[in-house]
């Protein structure tokens, strides 16, 4: 997953928007009786089972709650990430957005040694690989916050 | 309301079966519980039954006996066969009738469980969120740091179920396996390895139900349903295949199940001699532990050190081999834990047999996406 010229296409649509910087912020919806936050976007709430929901765009940066390490390949499809010998263990966690919800996501780190609980995490994005017409297929990731090479998906993005 | 006992169990061998139908491992275990008391197909007032993945249990009467009973088909998740003998219970509960069968039954196609992503949402699948392992073991991650359980911990879950599973005839996996030999298998979701987690597999299992106070007339050693509950997630709880979870935490429908569990039978975790707790993965029996409330959290690091949970120890736990050894038959594995319960509470279980004569038994399963179902069996 290197910097590339080619044109973007998100994973979906409706699940998150890419910033002026070329940095996603995800949908999610916040209740209208509870303010309890919801991702993805839905309206009726869990929480106090009242259906109506405000549509929010959800913070950029978080803590770092758990986190795994994918050290097979998933199936593909549904995956869209490489698999075979281009298969490259990655991380997946939750990220807690202050006051907002916890995110699952996959993280740019893959290795245990690099990951811990706690650690300030800022939202990035990553191509997964390239469709059929040769777009880059962009999806979300969370970062440790800081990390120079963060920026390196996105390259020509802006 | 009538009380309910548990007067025949029969269970086709776990494990992988070419050729053998889901559904036919469930006859062989029907034609086995009744065998087990000396009853007829043609006894059973009526049936409840159900599989994930091998059918619908209903058209076994084609091979048992059209003898015409109402037969209930139950498809719950992991709670499949817990809730099949739950339905049982409270049919006869409700005087509706005096006898009946509770069957599960179950064959996955190889390798890891295929789970969709959560319905439309195909970005959470194309970005490789979308497998079950991944939960387990950030959940596992979360709780050893809250707690202070170690990855050694989890190596002695394994190794203690693949001990017990040599010892079990219907298990799958009979080799044991050192804790080294566990924690250098390959890693698959950190911190969990090969040899921590379960595979999906095959198997059957019945069991016939009655009231209590005809019990004698079938068998001389009926074991009493005290309590089978079952609890769905409540805002809060972690759980797996989830986009997002609340800040607030709950903890989780385990606990809720536990509890009201606990609160039919009028006992409590003190009063319990041996436990199956679910294990998908070696960290799930250990956070079980103390979600079913027979720990403190944090305290498992000890009682696993001290061999409290081995077939000898103080509170013997997953003394089949679990799903570990087993495999999980997902229809199945349910009342997997409540044959092996009712073997050891009979005097049955042979080489595994625990030492303590035990009085109270206690079954535990949890599955996607956050339900849970206990059962309590006495002498
Ligand atoms: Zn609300």
């Amino acid at each position: 997953m290197t910097a590339s010229t080619a044109n973007q296409t998100l994973v979906a649509d409706g699940v998150f928007r890419l910033d002026d910087d070329g940095r996603p912020i995800l949908f999610g919806s916040r209740c209208n009786n509870c303010g309890n936050h919801m991702y993805p976007r839905q309206s009726g709430c869990p929480k106090c089972m009242f259906d109506g929901a405000e549509d929010i765009e959800l913070a950029q940066t978080g803590t770092l709650w758990t986190w795994t390490v994918q050290a097979f390949p998933p199936k593909a499809p549904p995956y869209l990430g490489p698999v075979g010998a281009d298969f490259e263990p990655y991380g997946v966690g939750y990220v807690e957005l202050d006051n907002q919800v916890r995110v699952e996501t996959r993280l740019t780190v893959g290795t245990p040694e690099e990951l811990e609980i706690g650690m300030e995490m800022e939202i990035v994005a990553q191509v997964l690989g390239t469709d059929d017409d040769g777009n880059d297929i962009v999806t979300y990731a969370f970062a440790p916050t800081g990390d120079s090479s963060n920026n390196q998906e996105n390259g020509d993005a802006s | 309301m009538n009380d309910v006992a548990i007067v025949g169990i029969g269970m086709h061998e776990f494990g992988r079966h070419d050729g053998v139908s889901g559904k036919r491992m469930g006859v062989v275990a029907v034609r086995r519980a009744l065998a087990d008391c000396g009853l007829d197909w043609s006894d059973m007032q009526f049936a409840v039954g159900g599989s994930m993945d091998a059918g619908a249990a209903d058209t076994m009467v084609s091979e048992v006996g059209l003898t015409g009973l109402p037969f209930t088909n139950v498809v719950n998740g992991c709670a499949t066969g817990g809730t099949a003998l739950s339905q049982s219970v409270n049919t006869i509960k409700s005087g509706a009738a005096d006898l009946g069968i509770a069957i599960g039954f179950d064959k996955h196609e190889k390798g890891a469980f295929r789970i969709k992503g959560p319905r439309g949402k195909d970005w959470y699948g194309g970005s490789g969120l979308a497998l079950t392992t991944q939960f387990f073991g950030m959940k596992i991650t979360r709780y050893m740091h809250d707690h202070g359980i170690t990855q050694d911990a989890l190596a002695r879950v394994s190794a203690k179920a693949f001990r017990n599973g040599a010892m079990n005839p219907m298990a799958w996996r009979r080799k044991p396996m050192t804790e080294e030999q566990v924690l250098e298998s390959m890693m698959l979701s950190w911190p969990l390895t090969q040899y921590m987690f379960c595979s999906p597999g095959e198997g059957g299992v019945a069991m016939i139900v009655c009231r209590a106070d005809k019990a004698k007339e079938y068998t001389d050693t009926p074991i009493y349903i005290k309590a089978a509950a079952m609890r769905t997630r409540q805002f809060g709880s972690f759980e797996v295949l989830a986009p997002s979870t609340a800040i607030d935490r709950d903890p989780g429908p385990t606990t809720d199940a536990s509890k009201a569990a606990f609160e039919m039978a009028g006992l409590g975790p003190q009063d319990v001699d041996i436990a199956q707790l679910q294990d998908t993965e070696s960290g799930a029996e250990i956070m079980h532990m103390a979600e079913n409330g027979f720990c403190e959290h944090g305290e498992q690091e000890d009682m696993l050190a001290r061999g409290d949970t081995e077939i000898n120890g103080r509170l013997p736990v997953n003394t089949d081999g679990g799903c570990l050894a087993n495999g999980e038959p997902i229809g199945a594995s349910g009342l997997r834990q409540v044959y092996e319960n009712v073997l050891q509470l009979r005097g049955q279980a042979g080489e595994r047999q625990v030492p303590n004569d035990p009085k109270v038994a206690y079954t535990h399963v949890y599955g996607a996406p956050g339900i849970s179902g206990v059962t309590i069996l006495s002498r």
